[in-house]
């Protein structure tokens, strides 16, 4: 599914220079749930933003679902965000004036859905993250936990080929953070390829294999013994 | 543009930000607003100032006498010089030409009027049948003195609508005989005056019959000329201005009058005071135009403050819609179709109500100088699409420049 080739990425401030990726080699295959884990600075959010097309790499190789990604122009990159990636982040990163009904068929807005079938399918997501009740609540009535399944609900509504989550417990306690991965858990059982970056080790053995990254470099890829979050809740 | 969902997604992101939706939709209406009232005076004024010249016609050459104040040629100052019927006659034939209308005037002020029991002091002017036209009165009922009532000496009067209403109540005066100082005199008709009721307090008989009923032989008060009017104003100036200088010589001459002397022969351009007045109103004009377009270049910054602290304020939530697939031009595409729809209501909002505060107040607050307070419905319009077009503009640059942000560098904007 994602395929990466000695990728590197350096960041300028003024006469600065900060190599932070320094050859990353990886491959995710289909339906895998994969953690990415090191120390802030060791280039982990980076990549994940690498890998959302929210950012590019300088050099090496990026080829998502079969099609290399380089030399994006906005336009391109809008058209594969909306179509093979769906967005987690640490601060759940809702549109506070829209419902959570709303912000949930955003992207199926942008995929050009009629309304009336956007509103159905934004629904039938809410459901699955358990939020129905909740779908004309601002996420300011929500709670953090509430925000973040509203988010995850988003992030499936376009039905992406692969799930990118940066930090998703980060704002959360232990026993939600546990609920949301019991989500994605569940949601990666349903086949869906999910990238998680964490530093929580408990988060980690979560998902099915760990990615150690440090000073830009994967010092460890080894498959782990999943934990199942249900267990916990 | 048409598009529904577009809309749809405009309409939820304005309903749901009232506050924002409401300054930007005030700073606009209030420009509009303050800009129609504006120049709704300015016209006000303009048409005040130009009623209360055009009383009479502007094209007004007066020629009055007076004492000479300068001896000359052997003659002591102090004579009263006198117009006669030949003067008049001989500047009518020299001048044909050029005069539209002409009439010689033979006043008496404070002649007693009656008619029956009702008495009163009026002027009465022994006038020629141009005379109408020159003081743009207007017939209201009858007619006014004719030549053939100058021909035969007939003692008719023309009455004004106040005389009338004095002296007849609500009585038809016409072919009713009124006594001026105890002569009769048959009321042909009645005439309103755009002067007022100063105006309307007199009455017109014929010159000749004047001369020879006050005894005047054939002295003339005054001259009264219209100058026929060319296309071009400056022209028509110049040419009421020439006639004005060599009626002036010409009498000065005749009646041999130092041609310095200030006070024995005075002739009046009213068409020089006119250009002088236009002149004015056209500076009240340009000022209002420069507070008015000052007005707007404020509204104009106005709006363009308040798109860029929505766009600044809007900076995450385009990082979320890029990151959800939004295309960089469908955000821009949305920021401006939402600022030119808020921009366009409100100022057709400022501009209707502008102008129902002109409808309504505007007739309440007519005095001698401002009349009919009114506005260019065209300049009203074209300043709400100006004000449209710099709020799009304003909104433009802000909301390309954060489309182009990375979605990485405005999600991190907290």
């Amino acid at each position: 599914m994602i395929q990466i080739k000695d990728l590197h990425k350096s960041y300028h401030m003024g006469s600065n220079s900060l190599h932070v990726l320094k050859g990353i080699n990886f491959d995710v295959k289909q339906g895998e749930l994969v953690s990415i884990m090191g120390s802030s600075g060791s280039g982990k959010s980076t990549l994940l933003n690498i890998l959302g097309m929210l950012d590019e790499a300088d050099e090496g190789q990026y080829i998502l679902d079969n099609v290399p990604i380089k030399n994006l122009n906005e336009k391109i990159a809008a058209k594969y965000r909306n179509q093979f990636l769906g967005f987690i982040f640490q601060s759940f990163n809702l549109i506070n004036y829209k419902s959570a009904l709303d912000n949930v068929s955003m992207p199926l807005y942008y995929k050009g859905v009629k309304r009336k079938e956007r509103t159905e399918k934004a629904m039938h997501y809410l459901e699955k993250v358990g939020l129905a009740d909740w779908s004309h609540h601002l996420p300011s009535e929500l709670s953090g936990g509430q925000k973040q399944r509203v988010a995850i609900a988003r992030a499936l509504a376009s039905d992406p080929k692969v799930l990118l989550a940066d930090e998703p417990t980060g704002a959360l306690d232990t026993k939600t953070s546990y609920e949301v991965m019991e989500l994605i858990q569940g949601i990666n059982d349903d086949g869906k390829t999910i990238l998680v970056v964490t530093h929580e080790p408990d988060i980690a053995q979560m998902t099915k294999r760990i990615v150690n990254l440090k000073d830009g470099l994967i010092i460890d890829d080894s498959p782990v013994q999943q934990v199942r979050a249900s267990l916990h809740v | 543009m048409f598009n529904l969902e577009r809309w749809q997604e405009i309409f939820e992101t304005l309903s749901k930000n009232k506050l924002r939706t409401f300054l930007t939709g005030l700073s606009v209406a209030s420009g509009i607003f303050i800009l129609v009232v504006l120049l709704g005076f300015s016209k006000g004024i303009e048409n005040g100032v130009k009623s209360q010249f055009e009383q009479d016609a502007t094209n007004l050459i007066t020629v009055w006498t007076g004492v000479t104040t300068k001896g000359y040629k052997g003659l002591n100052p102090g004579r009263y010089i006198q117009m006669k019927n030949d003067n008049f006659e001989m500047i009518s034939k020299k001048y044909e030409d050029n005069i539209e209308y002409e009439t010689a005037l033979y006043a008496i002020w404070g002649a007693e009027v009656a008619y029956k029991n009702e008495t009163g002091n009026y002027r009465v002017r022994g006038a020629m049948p141009d005379h109408q036209f020159i003081e743009n009165a207007e017939i209201e009922s009858g007619r006014f003195v004719n030549q053939s009532d100058l021909n035969e000496n007939r003692k008719v009067a023309v009455i004004g609508r106040k005389l009338k209403q004095d002296l007849f109540k609500d009585e038809d005066p016409i072919d009713k005989n009124i006594s001026i100082f105890g002569m009769n005199f048959k009321v042909i008709g009645v005439f309103i005056d755009p002067g007022g009721e100063r105006e309307e307090q007199q009455a017109y008989i014929p010159l000749t019959t004047s001369q020879k009923v006050f005894n005047a032989g054939d002295n003339i008060r005054n001259m009264l000329f219209t100058v026929k009017m060319s296309d071009n104003f400056d022209d028509a100036v110049a040419l009421s201005q020439n006639m004005a200088n060599a009626v002036e010589t010409e009498l000065k001459q005749m009646h041999t009058v130092s041609p310095d002397d200030t006070s024995a022969v005075r002739v009046f351009n009213t068409l020089e005071e006119a250009k002088k007045i236009y002149s004015l109103i056209g500076m009240i004009q340009s000022v209002f135009w420069f507070v008015g377009i000052g007005t707007i270049i404020a509204g104009i910054v106005g709006v363009g403050n308040i798109m860029l602290i929505i766009v600044k304020e809007r900076t995450k939530e385009i990082g979320i819609r890029k990151a959800l697939g939004a295309l960089p031009m469908s955000i821009v595409g949305m920021i401006i179709q939402e600022a030119v729809f808020v921009t366009m209501f409100s100022g057709l909002f400022g501009l209707i109500f502008g102008l129902g505060l002109l409808e309504l107040v505007g007739p309440q607050i007519e005095s001698d100088f401002i009349k009919y307070p009114q506005v260019d419905f065209n300049i009203a319009i074209t300043t709400v699409f100006l004000l449209v077009f710099a709020g799009a503009l304003a909104g433009f640059i802000p909301a390309y420049r954060a489309a182009k942000i990375k979605p990485i560098v405005a999600l991190r904007d907290e």
